[in-house]
């Protein structure tokens, strides 16, 4: 069983601070991590693997510093890690990022399952699984749950509805996106860290000409959308905080609802409306 | 290819810090200096008034999509109900469909669903563009990719609407890439603006502390999916709008996958998107008999509970009651947020609310600067008061 695993590195969002004069992410000293939804599909693809013969590859395009995510990848088992890397790619949106992950896929070869996470912390936008399997011409899977059985032309699977569950059978080679329900990510072991991080270590990067794409299809160039601007998100109301003994307060903050607009929507004023 | 800085000519204004989108420039010594991270957008080069950023970039060419008309959106359905984010839609559709003089369509997928035709057209659809099959009963990938991608070849929408939801997450992105369009993922606002009458598109990014606006320039339709419970379903009873058939050919083998089972929860459905009035708390309310108070609230206002992730993750209320970027957007007309500190990541998803309260013994609380009234003081004494207050 050959599996390609989609990982992206991302900033950790938890800790993003804003530059207040220019509105502007401050990205210094932002912990670089493996996106939390892709450990879970790297922990599929090694226990698929188990078991049974087969090679897991991980992909990944970013800066070079993403070489990190994919010794840590192969510290969980995977046996190999492809890193895209060029400044051509820079700037891509995910029109640009599913068609250079997927010519990076046409190079690796034949395959039978795809995995990536559900979405990037980064950009949310959880675009790129079924945009690559679209470019591939594969059928693909959301939200997947749980691997239920592999065969050799089929895959089923359990994946999340919004309240709910639906098992499905889907035709190999696919492309499953994954949640966190689906299983506890290993840690990487010391051993194979150290393998991981050995200058014949087996990590490959690509640039552009090594997957054969032009400079104007991949990064900025490539892309169909652009970010014109961005800026801190506003919520600020003219808010007016009542002060004083609770009964007062409480009472005063009746008596602006009663008036509001949004009086109608609420049933206790209904009801005193009427006598 | 690049973008650089004639030192010379620069001024160390600022300005072009604050144009980029990338955050790829950096002033130092008074002079700007272009990092690593650039892009070569060429968003800086027009904002800089001394002309001091040049590039070698030459400016893309956009294509003529004179051709393209019409505002789409996709009418999500499961089992034969509509998806309320799809007449959230239309409302949004309508708006940008007159600003642009052009008519908004649905599009409505599915086997023996042609009575939701109906409740489209009463949201203001002006054509449903239908697609009835067998193979279509349930939501299956490819099937409703190929419907949806014949159709927009056939006739050449100019913007394409979805629900961010299950349904539309999974058909959007794939739809884009078979047509060819830019697609802009989980919006919180749409609009059109006045000079290229392009769609502009504005969405949170890194977990919420930054909001982008994106265009799709280069590729029609303009696809974007849009966050349910943000837009506002308008009813429009006596619109007048008709029915397009569209011929369906498909096998089950071009498919690629059946669904063999599906299994729904056994909970009580909360429709939190659809509460006029919500009740929420947050770590202040310290347990489960916190929220029993608050529920006792909801149920006289007519409304119902939610919370914070922090409620959720300590078992006080379930997972669908969250509210906020990982939970749930909302819109009530009134929202009470009870021992709520305001995070960011809560905030996403209330700040639409029409009115806010904020009942919180910190003075400081973020959730202050959202509240339309906001009461300082311990919520185990102000909320059962208010409870006490509106039973009379
Ligand atoms: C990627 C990411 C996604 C997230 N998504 C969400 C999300 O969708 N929704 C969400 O809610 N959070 C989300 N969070 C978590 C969020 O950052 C905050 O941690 C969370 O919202 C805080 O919840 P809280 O206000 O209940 O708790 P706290 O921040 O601990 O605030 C408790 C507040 O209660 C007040 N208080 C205490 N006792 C009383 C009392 N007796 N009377 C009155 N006031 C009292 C305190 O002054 C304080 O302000 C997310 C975080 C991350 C990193
Ligand atoms: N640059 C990238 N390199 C490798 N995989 C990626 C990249 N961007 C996205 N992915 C994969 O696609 C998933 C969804 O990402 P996104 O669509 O950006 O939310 C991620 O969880 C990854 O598995």
């Amino acid at each position: 069983m050959k599996i390609v695993v989609l990982v992206k590195q991302v900033p950790d969002t938890t800790d993003v601070r804003l530059d207040e004069k220019t509105g502007n992410l401050i990205r210094e000293g932002l912990e670089s991590i493996i996106n939390p939804d892709d450990r879970h599909a790297i922990e599929a693809a090694v226990r698929l693997k188990e078991g049974r013969s087969g090679r897991v590859t991980v992909l990944s395009m970013g800066p070079m510093q993403a070489i990190d995510v994919l010794s840590e990848s192969i510290g969980m088992g995977a046996d190999e890690g492809i890193l895209l890397s060029d400044k051509a790619f820079a700037g891509a949106d995910t029109w640009a990022t599913s068609f250079t992950l997927g010519k990076a896929i046409e190079k690796i070869g034949l395959f039978d399952l795809i995995l990536c996470g559900r979405q990037a912390i980064d950009g949310d936008t959880a675009q790129i699984g079924p945009q690559v399997a679209d470019y591939l011409r594969i059928p693909h899977v959301t939200y997947v749950c749980d691997v239920e059985e592999v065969k050799k032309k089929t895959i089923t699977a359990k994946r999340r509805l919004e309240n709910g569950y639906e098992q499905v059978r889907c035709a190999l080679p696919a492309l499953l996106t994954v949640i966190g329900e689906l299983n506890l990510p290993r840690y990487p072991t010391m051993d194979r860290l150290i393998h991981a991080c050995r200058e014949k270590a087996p990590i490959k990067v690509w640039n552009a000409a090594d997957v054969g794409v032009q400079t104007r299809q991949v990064g900025l160039e490539g892309s169909l959308t652009h970010v014109i601007k961005t800026f801190a998100p506003k919520f600020k109301r003219e808010g007016e905080i009542l002060n004083g003994d609770t009964k007062v307060v409480v009472h005063e903050l009746i008596e602006r609802l009663k008036k509001s607009e949004g009086a109608t929507a609420c049933k206790a004023f209904s009801s005193t409306c009427k006598l | 290819m690049g973008v650089w800085v004639e030192i010379d000519l620069c001024d160390g204004c600022n300005l072009c810090l604050k144009a980029c989108p990338y955050s790829a420039l950096e002033v130092k010594k008074g002079k700007a200096e272009v990092l690593e991270r650039c892009t070569s957008c060429g968003a800086c080069l027009e904002v800089c008034k001394k002309k001091a950023l040049v590039t070698d970039a030459k400016p893309r060419e956009i294509p003529d999509f004179s051709g393209h008309r019409g505002i789409w959106v996709f009418a999500e359905q499961r089992d034969g109900q509509l998806n309320r984010v799809s007449l959230e839609l239309l409302g949004k559709a309508n708006q940008l469909g007159n600003e642009l003089n052009q008519e908004v369509s649905a599009v409505l997928i599915g086997h023996h669903v042609s009575d939701l035709a109906d409740t489209l057209i009463r949201y203001g659809a002006d054509r449903v563009y239908l697609a009835e099959n067998r193979l279509l009963k349930g939501y299956r990938t490819l099937a409703y990719t190929k419907v949806v991608e014949e159709l927009i070849r056939k006739y050449r929408p100019n913007i394409f609407l979805m629900g961010a939801s299950h349904i539309g997450q999974d058909l959007a992105p794939r739809v884009s890439r078979r047509v060819g369009a830019g697609l802009t993922a989980d919006c919180t606002d749409l609009s059109i603006d006045s000079k290229e009458g392009i769609l502009l598109q504005t969405r949170p990014a890194f977990g919420g502390n930054v909001m982008a606006i994106i265009v799709s320039r280069y590729s029609r339709p303009q696809m974007a999916t849009v966050r349910p419970g943000i837009m506002e379903a308008i009813p429009l009873p006596d619109h007048k709008g008709r029915i397009i058939k569209q011929p369906i050919s498909l096998s089950e083998k071009e498919i690629g996958l059946k669904v063999l089972n599906i299994a729904g929860e056994e909970k009580k459905q909360v429709n939190l998107s659809a509460a006029k009035v919500i009740v929420a708390g947050g770590r202040g309310v310290g347990d489960e008999n916190g929220f029993r108070v608050l529920q006792e609230l909801a149920e006289i206002m007519g409304g119902e509970v939610a919370g914070t992730r922090v409620a959720v993750e300590s078992g006080w209320i379930p997972a669908e009651n969250q509210v906020g970027q990982t939970g749930k957007s909302v819109r009530p007309e009134i929202y009470i947020a009870c021992g709520i500190s305001g995070a960011i990541q809560h905030r996403a998803g209330m700040m639409h609310s029409r009115y806010i309260v904020a009942v919180n013994k910190d003075p400081a609380a973020a959730i202050f600067q959202v509240a339309d009234w906001g009461i300082v003081g311990n919520m185990h004494d102000v909320v059962p008061e208010m409870i006490r207050q509106l039973k009379g």
